[in-house]
């Protein structure tokens, strides 16, 4: 039974879907549009490039209504906050919305935050009055820096970005849920259904993905997976779930046995 | 003119502006963004905003990312 009080409230706009999706390594436009659908997502991000001059060329728009999601444009690829914040700017011109996904990278292979920046560019952003989600890594005292500049939510990671390892260190987030006010998004590292719903069994406000339903062998079959576990994992963490025990405790009574 | 239009050299005539340019190129205004000289230039400006010789220019989208 679906609870339809138990919305996501972001930026003031608030979402039913607690699942994310990029919309990046598709097979095919056709692909995007359909695994969007599957997936339930509201909120779906974007990247910000350079129009193809050559205009025979199809664009992602073509195939995605912005009307019925909400577009995060994020700042891949930005290694620096000038970058990041010249990016979200461009952004907003394209999109008319506050809304973005700040990402400021520390180095190709790991694709890990470089905080300092990071922090540089969310005062900046703020202070400009854009909504910022922050990619972050999955530390406490980052993130609740990150609440005090007024970003809108925080998203630590799981795992680097495409690894599909899961949820790494789940006391961290664990932490960082108990000691920020604003939304948590596991953003990057889910490779699976059940990592999805372990996110959000922690009791996370919401999970961000892209390669995990992209490149899964069924992307669309992968969507609806992801769809259904996050609302397993939500459903499961409102509900309480026992106490871990050691030792056995039986389910059957004593009382009546015969034998 | 010459001007650097995303990151290439292009050959334009002189009294150009950026709607000009949209159009010639055949893009739309909606859901592109435009920057001459890194600044960002708002779309009310398209028409009045003329281009200069070695201007650079960025016209940028969204494309699919994660």
């Amino acid at each position: 039974m679906t609870d339809n009080t138990d919305k996501l409230v972001i930026g003031g706009r608030v979402f039913s879907s607690r699942l994310m999706v990029g919309t990046g390594k598709y097979a095919s436009f056709e692909q995007t549009a359909r695994a969007l659908e599957v997936s339930g997502a509201e909120i779906i991000t974007v990247a910000v490039r350079r129009v193809n001059l050559d205009r025979s060329k199809e664009s992602l728009l073509d195939y995605i209504d912005p009307q019925k999601y909400t577009l995060l444009p994020n700042t891949a690829g930005c290694y620096t906050a000038d970058d990041a914040i010249r990016t979200c700017r461009l952004a907003r011109e394209a999109g008319m919305s506050d809304f973005v996904k700040l990402e400021v990278l520390g180095d190709e292979k790991t694709l890990f935050p470089d905080n300092e920046e990071l922090l540089k560019a969310a005062k900046v952003l703020v202070g400009e009055g854009f909504t910022v989600l922050p990619y972050c890594s999955d530390d406490v005292i980052l993130c609740k820096k990150l609440e005090d500049l007024g970003c809108a939510a925080v998203m630590p990671l799981g795992a680097p970005i495409g690894s599909g390892l899961g949820i790494r260190n789940p006391y961290n987030i664990k932490i960082i849920l108990e000691n920020v006010k604003i939304p948590v998004i596991v953003d990057a590292g889910v490779g699976c259904a059940s990592d999805a719903a372990i996110a959000m069994e922690l009791g996370c406000d919401g999970v961000l993905m892209n390669t995990a339903i992209a490149g899964a062998s069924d992307p669309i079959a992968m969507a609806e997976a992801m769809k259904l576990a996050v609302i397993a994992g939500r459903l499961s963490y409102k509900a309480g779930r026992i106490p871990r025990k050691l030792y056995a405790n039986a389910s059957s009574p004593l009382d009546g046995m015969f034998l | 003119m010459q001007i650097i239009l995303n990151g290439e050299n292009s050959e334009q005539l002189d009294g150009l502006s950026i709607a000009g340019l949209l159009a010639k190129l055949g893009i739309g205004l909606e859901r592109v963004a435009v920057e001459v000289n890194l600044d960002i230039v708002p779309k009310s400006n398209y028409g009045t905003h003329m281009l200069s010789d070695g201007d650079r220019i960025e016209i940028v989208h969204f494309v699919g990312g994660g």
